[in-house]
């Protein structure tokens, strides 16, 4: 194995001087102290903006742009009559590797739209956003693009979506009323069936 | 009233201006630093305390730091000497606040002659001959605050933290003492009423003979020692506030709000005794006590007083966010290697021109 010599230059002797180093150091932090607080007092006067003076974002009312390919919350995709897009075929709870879907298939009246989801739950509390669940749904029925990041809640059980916050992403717990109009199982029903398809044709 | 009572009130107001004026400064100093850095690492800085919707900069954190500190549990760990405990942080602060007692803010205020006797009254709190023996002396007792703290909380990794700070302390204050031996030779007074005095003096007329134009050597030299001496970055060794465990580990609610005090309260009394010492008190340039009232006098000198003492504060924390912290042994190198040698040279260097250029003054 060769050996390589690492060279470390020699401090010169103003540099072991310590002073005019120090000075140096001073120099760079006098100048960024002082163009951002030039350049905070030009943004009060609206002026300069667009010289940034600091890079921090504030969080909760200013976000960072995304990138178009960031995984975020999931949404199910809803057809026009505004049922799911989904159509019970169980890859996505197959390929999940964090087993953390769980659909409930059941018959769907159109014989073009052999099933759809009666239940369809994601536990965020076990989920790693691996986003196979995406890629591997022939419908285009699952996305990650909400843009939601802020994940959080007290308990286990508020980290666990169910059919109306996936089909609507601006819900926000705690559901109390149950909107889907097609035959489904939810919490708020406790696990019985609830909703017509005749509301959801008749429209 | 009699004599006595008068001047017990008027120093009792004096106390009162200094203490009023120090523990608030140091309290908006905590302000000064958040921003500060902010503004150097580019960010903004805490902003987020509000009172009734109004942030104004961030300025309510100090309050709430305040509140927090004092409202915290307040935990003596099993087995610590609790007198001592509660102690330390009591002598931390007591001896970093009775030095300010000696720092003549202001020139003489001349109040009447039915007031007091001699008709002024100086802008001081104590007025000792040996003002500077003291103050140092009340820098070295500090140490004590240290050490109890490290000693009392009956933890290994206190007493060590406990024992470095001491270490550097005593190592600096060594450095810090003789530098400021120079400046008594040159001045040929402890005083520091009359320190200030002399530095009014003008050299050739137009360059005030300030401590730093007669010493700057020991200017430098001071200014070093007293950041270790502050126990602050690059000399923030004892503290290290997230990496090396510090003296103060074992503390928590007000008692350690009072080390944190201390430290600001260190800073501002350097930042006193660099402006009374090499940049002439509260000596106003090119203004002659003749030339204006002498309430404006009094006014433009504390005025002037109190601007060196921020800007040197200003600068110190400037230092504090530039320079990284210097490794023990460097730190021992630096102090008993490097400044003690300059700071003996220089009183040697001074003592010789003082004898053979100006003998009549020495």
């Amino acid at each position: 194995m060769a050996v390589k010599v690492v060279r470390r230059p020699e401090l010169t002797f103003w540099e072991k001087l310590y002073i005019p180093q120090i000075l140096c150091g001073l120099k760079i932090t006098f100048r960024h102290f002082f163009r951002n607080l030039y350049l905070h007092m030009a943004h009060r006067l609206g002026k300069l903006t667009h010289l940034r003076a600091s890079v921090t974002v504030q969080y909760p009312e200013e976000l960072r742009p995304l990138m178009s390919r960031f995984r975020s919350r999931h949404r199910l995709t809803v057809r026009e009559d505004g049922t799911p897009r989904c159509v019970g075929c169980m890859l996505c709870e197959t390929v999940c590797p964090a087993k953390c879907i769980t659909i409930v298939p059941g018959e769907h009246p159109d014989p073009n739209v052999e099933k759809y989801p009666i239940r369809f739950d994601i536990d965020l509390g076990v989920c790693v956003y691996c986003g196979y669940c995406v890629e591997v749904c022939p419908e285009d029925a699952i996305r990650m693009d909400t843009g939601i990041l802020d994940v959080a809640a007290y308990s286990r059980e508020e980290m666990q979506l169910d059919i109306h916050e996936l089909m609507n992403p601006q819900l926000r717990k705690p559901i109390n009323e149950c909107s889907l109009k097609f035959p489904h199982q939810c919490k708020l029903t406790d696990g019985v069936m609830k909703g017509s398809w005749n509301t959801v044709n008749s429209r | 009233m009699d004599d006595f009572q008068t001047i017990l009130l008027i120093k009792l107001v004096l106390a009162g201006i200094v203490f009023f004026g120090v523990l608030n400064f140091a309290g908006f100093h905590t302000w000064v630093e958040r921003k500060q850095s902010a503004l150097i690492q580019d960010r903004i800085g805490a902003n987020r305390a509000d009172i009734f919707g109004f942030r104004m900069l961030g300025l309510f954190h100090g309050i709430a730091d305040a509140i927090k500190m004092f409202t915290k549990e307040d935990i003596v760990p099993e087995g610590a000497n609790k007198t001592l405990h509660i102690l330390a942080p009591l002598f931390s602060v007591f001896f970093a606040l009775v030095a300010f007692a000696v720092i003549p803010f202001g020139p003489r205020l001349f109040v009447g002659e039915d007031l007091v006797k001699g008709g002024y009254v100086d802008l001081q709190v104590a007025n000792i001959d040996s003002a500077l023996l003291y103050i140092f002396a009340m820098l070295s007792v500090g140490v004590y605050g240290v050490i109890l703290a490290g000693f009392a909380s009956r933890n290994n990794y206190a007493i060590m933290g406990g024992l470095r700070a001491t270490a550097q302390m005593i190592s600096y204050e060594i450095a810090l003492g003789i530098a400021v031996v120079g400046v008594i030779m040159v001045y040929g007074t402890l005083d520091l009423s009359l320190l200030v005095e002399k530095q009014t003096h003008m050299l050739g007329g137009f360059i005030p003979f300030w401590g730093i134009v007669a010493q700057p050597v020991a200017f430098i030299v001071f200014l070093t020692a007293a950041l270790a001496e502050t126990k602050r970055a690059p000399f923030d060794l004892p503290e290290a506030e997230s990496e090396i465990i510090g003296y103060f580990v074992e503390y928590s609610g007000m008692k350690f709000g009072m080390f944190f005090l201390t430290d600001f309260l260190e800073t501002i009394m350097v930042a006193c005794l660099a402006t009374t010492l090499f940049f002439g008190g509260w000596h106003v340039p090119w203004l002659e006590a003749d030339a204006v009232p002498n309430w404006l006098f009094v006014l433009l000198g504390v005025a002037s007083f109190s601007i060196k003492v921020v800007i040197f504060c200003f600068v110190f924390m400037q230092i504090r966010w530039t320079l990284p912290r210097f490794r023990y042994d460097q730190l021992m190198a630096l102090g008993w290697k490097g400044l003690f040698p300059i700071a003996v040279v220089n009183v040697v260097v001074t003592a010789v021109v003082l004898v053979v250029f100006f003998p009549k003054v020495s």
